[in-house]
């Protein structure tokens, strides 16, 4: 019987010749990726009494959740884990100016195919896009794998989602996604490594490559994956990373999936993920209408540079309506430097955009609450209730696109029945 | 602590991380502090009966969305000794065993409970009972087990692996 992509990977990292769905393992990750939650992580290194630690250089520190800090107990925070990284000569640390952690790793190279990486954030899922095994912990276990270098994982179940054909004008991976969510529902992946394949995916952008893996999350998976190609090659090229770097790792054909599930591209329309959950989700025509205070373009999901560039194509020569607010918060700062030198920047601050620091933004609550009874259509990965300000608002979540056509109606809108300027 | 017994208080599916600790909380780590907001996009009275309860009954994916490790402690803060759920996300689920609280899966113990109903966990044995019904579940494997006897991965590691 061959192997999915979870059980070559997983085996690798953990030393051992083969390995299976459901088999505890003790996984050395490459990478340990802390953001916010580093100073968790130091505090609670403190408490173990110890100076060891595994190999400095598999940890990844960057400070995305709140920047610049607004209080001074984030102020301290922060420092200490600036302190920390200087004393412990931690090289892969991104200060408060760099952006999201995910976005960051994987602009600068660090993130490679045939990895394993662990981070003290639900949405390493992620890193799949690139051909890694990405997955979220908590604080206590990155503090553990500091010290040991290495943490037990179970080896997951694996689904397998064919997506061929070609998207239709006005539609994303970000409708894919949500489109997923609402049919398998916020657990239908729980625990399980999601495999993207099919003659979409293999053409696909390494940044919609990135919304794919990141929204799997969404069913509960532990991880998500892209098989490398040509695209995944010459994306990592442009980084200074060398095929001998990194080692592609491929299913067999014969691998046992315990789903399979087939999408047409041809056939998708944008979604919407509805108040209060992310499986939510109805076609965009249902909810079309749908007032909106304020519009947020931002977060690991879709903020990426070519994210930018759909919302710019939808608001050139267009205005914000009236008393809606759009935020849009680059992923990094490498994102907000193209979008300044190529011009998209001017087209949308023309167009009644304000621009945030990169960073999480308003999808981890930095900026941008909303006030009780205020609605938000939001390009994030998350719609829990209280997640931008007051328990009695609402949040929705669609593409770049649909948030673009949205901000100039005022109202949800689709992006088909808005002609982009040329 | 092989048996826990006492109140439940029951929720439905999909109960997320930002319901259970909002996002702007999470500037503690102590489990008394975060118990303070533990469940507070669900009103004061939700938050009280949390607090006179032992075990916190729900439905299929429990602690769905962030990785948020205080999801799990703030439980601990509130005095919850068990979680009993048809399912868990799967970074919860971790952060129960990392944290020292246990976490049961059990859909069939989850449809028998009410709302305010007397659980009794024993753990040894795998059985939940509520009235006069019990209702079995697997037991965690033992390198886990272990963990979780220990109070968490923390005070484990302080035990058996750091070398001081």
């Amino acid at each position: 019987m061959g192997k999915t992509f979870a059980e070559k990977v997983l085996a690798r990292a953990a030393g051992v010749s083969e390995a299976k769905a459901g088999q505890i393992l003790t996984v050395y990750p490459h990478l340990y990726m802390s953001h916010n939650a580093t100073w968790r992580c130091i505090r609670t290194l403190e408490r173990l009494g110890t100076d060891q630690i595994y190999d400095p250089d598999r940890i990844a520190i960057v400070l995305d959740h709140i920047s610049p800090s607004r209080t001074a107990q984030q102020a301290a925070h922060q420092q200490l884990a600036r302190r920390f990284a200087m004393e412990r000569k931690i090289r892969k640390f991104y200060d408060i100016d760099a952006g999201i952690a995910h976005v960051v790793l994987m602009e600068d190279g660090h993130v490679r195919p045939g990895q394993v990486i662990i981070g003290t954030d639900s949405h390493s899922t992620i890193y799949g896009a690139l051909g890694a095994f990405g997955t979220g912990v908590g604080f206590s276990e990155i503090t553990a794998t500091w010290v040991t270098g290495s943490l037990w994982m179970k080896v997951p179940e694996s689904i397998k989602v064919v997506i061929d054909g070609q998207l239709p004008e006005g539609v994303y991976a970000k409708d894919i996604m949500l489109k997923l969510i609402g049919d398998l529902t916020a657990d239908g992946a729980t625990y399980c490594s999601v495999e993207f394949h099919g003659s979409y995916v293999e053409t696909l952008s390494v940044s919609e490559r990135m919304t794919l893996c990141n929204l799997a999350m969404e069913l509960g998976a532990k991880c998500a994956y892209v098989p490398p190609n040509e695209i995944t090659r010459q994306y990592l090229a442009e980084r200074g990373v060398s095929p001998d770097e990194y080692e592609e790792i491929y299913p067999s054909d014969d691998a046992r999936y315990i789903k399979t599930i087939h999408m047409d591209a041809a056939n998708m329309v944008p979604q919407v993920s509805c108040p209060h959950t992310v499986d939510n989700v109805r076609p965009i025509t249902e909810v079309c209408g749908t007032k909106v205070d304020q519009v947020f373009i931002g977060s690991c999901a879709n903020a990426k540079y070519e994210d930018l560039a759909v919302a710019a194509k939808y608001l050139k020569g267009n205005k914000v309506a009236p008393g809606v607010r759009l935020i849009i918060t680059p992923a990094s700062r490498h994102v907000l430097d193209r979008a300044v030198k190529d011009g998209i920047f001017t087209t949308l601050l023309e167009a009644g955009a304000m621009f945030t620091n990169p960073g999480c933004g308003a999808c981890a609550g930095d900026g941008g609450a909303m006030a009780d009874g205020e609605v938000t259509l939001s390009t994030a990965n998350r719609n829990f209730r209280g997640r931008m300000g007051s328990y009695q608002s609402e949040i929705y979540l669609a593409s770049p696109a649909v948030a673009a056509v949205t901000a100039i109606r005022g109202e949800i809108a689709n992006p088909r029945d808005i002609v982009p300027a040329s | 602590m092989s048996i826990v017994k006492g109140a439940c208080i029951a929720f439905g599916d999909n109960i997320d991380t930002d319901v259970i600790i909002p996002g702007r909380y999470l500037v503690s780590i102590d489990p008394l502090e975060l118990a303070e907001h533990a469940f507070e996009p669900l009103g004061p009275e939700v938050q009280k009966r949390l607090r006179e309860s032992k075990v916190v009954v729900a439905g299929k994916n429990f602690g769905c969305g962030s990785a948020r490790e205080q999801a799990a402690s703030c439980l601990i803060g509130a005095g919850i000794q068990a979680v009993l759920a048809k399912s868990f996300a799967r970074t919860f689920y971790r952060n129960c065993i990392n944290t020292g609280l246990r976490a049961v899966e059990c859909p069939d113990a989850v449809d028998a409970i009410r709302d305010g109903d007397e659980v009794e966990i024993d753990f040894s044995k795998g059985t939940v009972r509520v009235e006069d019904k019990t209702f079995h579940f697997s037991p965690y494997p033992e390198d886990l087990q272990r963990i979780i006897e220990h109070g968490g991965l923390i005070p484990y590691l302080e035990k058996f692996v750091v070398k001081k």
